[in-house]
């Protein structure tokens, strides 16, 4: 296991399955973008990139949701961000 | 379909500081919250200024979920193997009313919805607020949830919906927060027994202990570490603003594994249980990043506003003050029987100019810039923590030539001129 999922592993979460509040929203255009810093940047590491070493996969259920993903994604603005749907999501017990 | 006086939106610090003065004062007003219970989805370092809350609360010492009252505050200026740091100390602050308490913001918020709820307000937890609903002339005149048959109206709208504001930009009442005004933070919870996490930090029981931490660990990215001592755990976490991260290839996980490796730190959490990871995005731009304030039929409070003096490190208090503010500003409205157009809570935005919350903000203005020159974040730290050891290990050298060696490092990196425009920078942004 990686340090970050370690981490993650420590955390209460309500995932709600098959429903995503976080989408790529063109997979081709993260392609163009050279820096891909949503890879290391998210502190949940839901971004990762694909096998091809070109799209990123992107899986939310370790998402911390705290926004990031969103706001470095300024020059293509590639990144579809919801809250998840209300009780759903990560349940911080301390915060 | 029922109609509220106001919907609040959010139940972090600043939405229910609004909610509860509202309530209070016999407003018809619904929270909405998307966690499970009030507190689930907020995070914060955290550090409760008592003064703020006093305001709303004057009793909450009663029954709040305190962890420990602040009584030394260390400040210390790392480098890779060392920090030069000053502490202040006193037993002034072992007072009947403490100033500043660590909390852990679940549980303290799940307390305040309680007494929000008391205070008369209708919550709803487990509801996502999707977008703002306007008529035609563009006023906001409720939300839509994602519940079914999920629009409610209202006289006026808070929105406290956090550091990422979506309700607003979704209702073009402001742009996307940018890169630049954010830092992104991390943090872990790490439990230790009561008595050896009291011995470790020289604390009795109740007394806590703050170290905010700058220097070579955010490895030249603007941004700041601390701990905080919880009653049976320490709050570890560092953040740098998002504009630095991006293109840098470090991830915020990596520096806080540096942060608890680093020999000043990790004897300190030795042996700890790490029972929770978070992330926080923390609007630091300051004034000049402020988006508008109020429109018609809106209001903006705490993190959505970017009300965050990240110079002292205070949130919490400027949310619950501007909550507060908004709050009494909709009541005077509905005492005079005044609407909430954008005229009529221009009151809201003069009562935050005659408050600390934008004497502050405006104070540190010139900060954020500041901060984007380099050599305030790695080169002072390694000169500083370099002059340090050079005084202190006796080597037989004569004192004269280590204070000139030790100088003159000083003017080596940042030469005369260097040293004095830097004089001048911080003089002009902490005046």
């Amino acid at each position: 296991m990686s340090k970050v999922e370690e981490k993650l592993f420590q955390n209460r979460y309500r995932v709600d399955e098959g429903r995503p509040h976080i989408q790529i929203i063109d997979q081709e255009k993260c392609t163009e973008c050279g820096t891909q810093d949503c890879t290391y940047l998210c502190p949940a590491a839901c971004y990762a990139k694909a096998e091809d070493g070109r799209h990123v996969v992107l899986t939310t259920d370790g998402c911390l949701e705290c926004g990031t993903c969103r706001v470095i994604c300024s020059e293509f603005r590639n990144v579809a961000w919801e809250y998840p749907r209300g009780g759903y999501g990560i349940l911080f017990k301390f915060g | 379909m029922e109609k509220f006086d106001v919907i609040v939106v959010g139940a972090g610090a600043a939405g229910n500081a609004a909610t509860y003065t509202l309530a209070k004062a016999g407003l018809n007003v619904l929270q909405i919250e998307r966690g499970e219970t009030s507190g689930t989805k907020n995070v914060q370092g955290a550090i409760l200024y008592a003064d703020a809350l006093e305001r709303i609360i004057p009793d909450f010492r009663d029954d709040a979920p305190l962890e420990r009252h602040i009584v030394e505050q260390r400040i210390w200026i790392m480098e890779d193997k060392s920090h030069v740091g000053t502490h202040y100390r006193s037993d002034s602050f072992n007072e009947e009313r403490p100033n500043r308490y660590t909390i852990l913001r679940a549980q303290f918020d799940k307390w305040f919805s309680g007494k929000v709820r008391e205070s008369g307000a209708l919550v709803i937890n487990e509801t996502t607020v999707l977008e703002l609903l306007k008529n035609d002339a563009g006023r906001i005149v409720g939300v839509r949830t994602d519940r079914v048959g999920g629009d409610i109206y209202a006289d006026a709208v808070i929105l406290a919906d956090g550091v990422n504001s979506l309700l607003a930009r979704k209702a073009g009442l402001r742009e996307e927060i940018e890169a630049r005004n954010v830092a992104l933070a991390v943090k872990e919870v790490h439990f230790l027994p009561q008595d050896v996490l009291e011995s470790r930090f020289n604390i009795q029981e109740e007394e806590g202990v703050v170290i905010e931490i700058a220097g070579t660990i955010t490895r030249g990215m603007a941004g700041t570490a601390f701990l905080y001592t919880n009653r049976e755990s320490v709050a570890i976490g560092i953040g740098c603003m998002l504009e630095d991260f991006k293109g840098s290839g470090v991830s915020p996980y990596t520096l806080l594994e540096d942060l608890k490796n680093h020999p000043s730190i990790k004897s300190l959490i030795a042996g700890g249980e790490v029972k929770e990871y978070a992330a926080h995005l923390i609007p630091e731009g300051g004034y000049k990043a402020l988006p508008k304030l109020a429109g018609d039929g809106w209001l903006m409070v705490g993190d959505s506003a970017g009300f965050v003096n990240a110079v002292h490190r205070e949130g919490s208090n400027l949310a619950m003050t501007s909550g507060r503010l908004a709050a009494e500003t909709l009541i005077a409205l509905k005492t005079a029987g005044k609407p909430a157009t954008a005229a009529n809570l221009q009151a809201y935005v003069e009562a935050l100019n005659d408050s600390f919350v934008m004497k502050d903000l405006r104070k540190y203005q010139h900060v954020p810039a500041l901060l984007e020159e380099k050599q305030f974040l790695t080169t002072y730290p390694t000169l500083l923590n370099r002059a340090a050891e050079t005084m202190l290990r006796v080597d037989g050298v004569d004192k004269k030539t280590k204070q000139r060696s030790a100088l003159g490092a000083f003017v080596q990196d940042r030469s005369l001129f260097g040293l004095m425009k830097d004089t001048y920078k911080l003089w002009r942004a902490f005046r």
